[in-house]
């Protein structure tokens, strides 16, 4: 009996502007991720896919329903949580190695140990002899590296991640799925990844749901069977793979049409 | 992923590479050649001018009596003693007042940045405090504080305060969303926050309105010399005004100037240091 890591229970959530003009972002939403798992979210733009891990980490709580992680009530920031944002959220004025050993040091671990710790994540990120490099002097994806080792150096529980890889070059995005893929089956995190790529939810998830226009809900659902460990790029030309990325697109078209 | 790889090996230029490095050097030439020649052009268009009667030196004095004039005020001294312990008084005025009230405003800038009620119960009054002219202040702190150093530094403090606070604010209040959210999932609490995101962040912000309020510093503290005083560059602007000396005022002004240009060249050397984190063409444009 899988054990359920994260539980949004008929959620709904309004943004108010300060002219008091209101937004609904989600409406009834309710899903269920099992630990271990690897869950993809699809839906046209604007549907609330965002707001969705805004809701678990409690930075953006929502107006009515109930969100569980861990089977309890979010009350504020889970330490076993780890984000991966859009955008570059490297801290611009440390280098690499002090970029990652910034959350062990946050939490409590003198410096010397905090380095020694991101040191070894350098390595395993593949970003050994850049590590007194500062963000700028780096390409996009290997910013996203430093990204990806910096929230992993906290061993979280549950991943979320915020459309991770969309400012990337296709090749290099390709490359790092992949890594993700082998950190991911190391670490044994729930995850939850929004993206807009059918093909990358897919290729990533074992299960993927669909959200319907905003304000969002679910609209369907998906098991991915593929066997594990995938190879990404390989992946996508399968049989399984076409049919199930026809089916799901079916299902967003019918969204994403004005 | 080697993009690092091209960096400059001096040894083995090509023929391409040392015609680029060729052509670089000379129009940095160029560019010197013309700032000297502007200058050079100038003085002596004034003094032409001057001596064919086109200019009233009375009003507008002339390069070589203003020349005249400092040689006089570096081997003779002033009416008022040396020149040196004239621009000493004025610098240390300026000086401590610039560090107050950058300090003060640095550290009222982020208290109200990070507090959002107060910050917007505070910044319309930061706002109408802004735009009134506090030159004005001058008068009552010489009241108050007298014709010592005390009435200068107050006013060069009121002067930077407002400067430095507005752009420290601004910068906190401009932190970016993610950057923070980011710190917080990490495993910051708030003070690690300000101290890890939020400062370094209006940095650039802070420094660039160190530059501006160098200069405010040097007007509030020569101003209140003028208002009133015993000592200092504006008293010699204010006594050079009642002998209609124009040549002493230009001299004064002068003087003035290469005070603060040598404050930017040390300013610009702090801000190189402290945001060596910035990519280059940021930095080259005074961002």
């Amino acid at each position: 009996m899988p054990t359920p890591v994260i539980e949004l229970i008929n959620v709904s959530c309004k943004f108010i502007s300060p002219e008091g003009k209101i937004t609904h972002a989600l409406r009834e939403m309710s899903l269920c991720v099992n630990e271990g798992d690897f869950c993809a979210i699809v839906g046209p733009t604007g549907c609330g896919k965002s707001t969705t891990l805004g809701m678990i980490t409690s930075l953006s709580p929502p107006s009515t329903g109930l969100v569980k992680v861990f089977g309890k009530p979010v009350a504020g920031i889970d330490p076993n949580i780890g984000f991966v944002f859009q955008t570059d959220a490297v801290f611009p004025w440390k280098n690499v190695i002090d970029n990652i050993a910034i959350g062990p040091i946050y939490r409590g671990k003198n410096a010397a140990e905090a380095k020694k710790m991101a040191a070894d994540w350098v390595r395993r990120v593949g970003l050994a002899g850049f590590e007194h490099h500062y963000p700028h002097q780096l390409s996009g994806g290997m910013r996203k590296r430093v990204a990806l080792a910096q929230t992993f150096i906290n061993e979280p529980k549950i991943l979320l991640m915020d459309e991770p890889f969309a400012a990337l070059d296709v090749q290099t995005r390709a490359l790092m799925q992949g890594e993700l893929l082998s950190l991911w089956s190391e670490l044994k995190a729930s995850v939850i990844f929004v993206t807009h790529d059918i093909e990358e939810a897919i290729a990533l998830a074992d299960r993927v749901v669909v959200l319907s226009k905003g304000p969002g809900t679910v609209k369907s659902s998906y098991d991915i069977p593929l066997a594990r460990p995938r190879d990404v790029s390989e992946a996508r030309y399968s049989e399984q793979f076409i049919h199930l990325s026809k089916q799901i697109w079916h299902d967003l078209k019918n969204e994403v049409q004005i | 992923m080697n993009i690092f790889s091209a960096t400059n090996s001096s040894g083995s230029a090509s023929e391409e590479e040392r015609q680029a490095i060729a052509k670089a050097v000379n129009r940095r030439r160029l560019v010197i050649f013309l700032r000297i020649g502007l200058a050079v052009v100038t003085l002596t268009t004034w003094e032409l001018a001057v001596k064919y009667g086109l200019i009233d030196p009375f009003f507008f004095s002339r390069p070589s009596d203003i020349y005249t004039q400092l040689a006089v005020w570096l081997t003779e001294g002033t009416a008022q003693g040396p020149l040196w312990r004239e621009l000493l008084v004025t610098m240390e005025e300026t000086v401590i007042g610039f560090f107050i009230g950058s300090l003060l405003g640095i550290f009222c800038g982020i208290a109200l940045g990070r507090n959002k009620l107060a910050g917007d119960v505070f910044s319309i009054y930061i706002k109408i405090a802004n735009a009134i002219p506090r030159v004005v202040l001058g008068s009552i702190f010489i009241i108050i504080f007298g014709l010592g150093m005390g009435s200068k530094v107050a006013l060069a403090v009121v002067m930077v305060f407002f400067v430095v606070f507005g752009n420290a604010f601004q910068g906190v209040r401009e932190a970016d969303r993610n950057l923070i959210a980011n710190a917080y999932i990490l495993g910051a609490n708030k003070r690690q926050v300000t101290f890890s995101v939020v400062i370094p962040s209006a940095l650039t912000w802070i420094l660039a309105s160190l530059h501006v309020s160098f200069g405010f510093a040097l007007v509030g503290a020569v101003v209140g010399e003028f208002l009133g005083s015993r000592h200092g560059i504006g008293l010699l602007i204010a006594t050079a005004q009642g002998t209609f000396n124009a040549a002493g005022v230009f001299a004064a002004m002068i003087v003035l100037a290469v005070v603060a240009l040598a404050a930017e060249y040390l300013l610009t050397a702090l801000e190189d240091r402290l945001l060596k984190w910035r990519p280059v063409q940021f930095a080259e444009h005074g961002m």
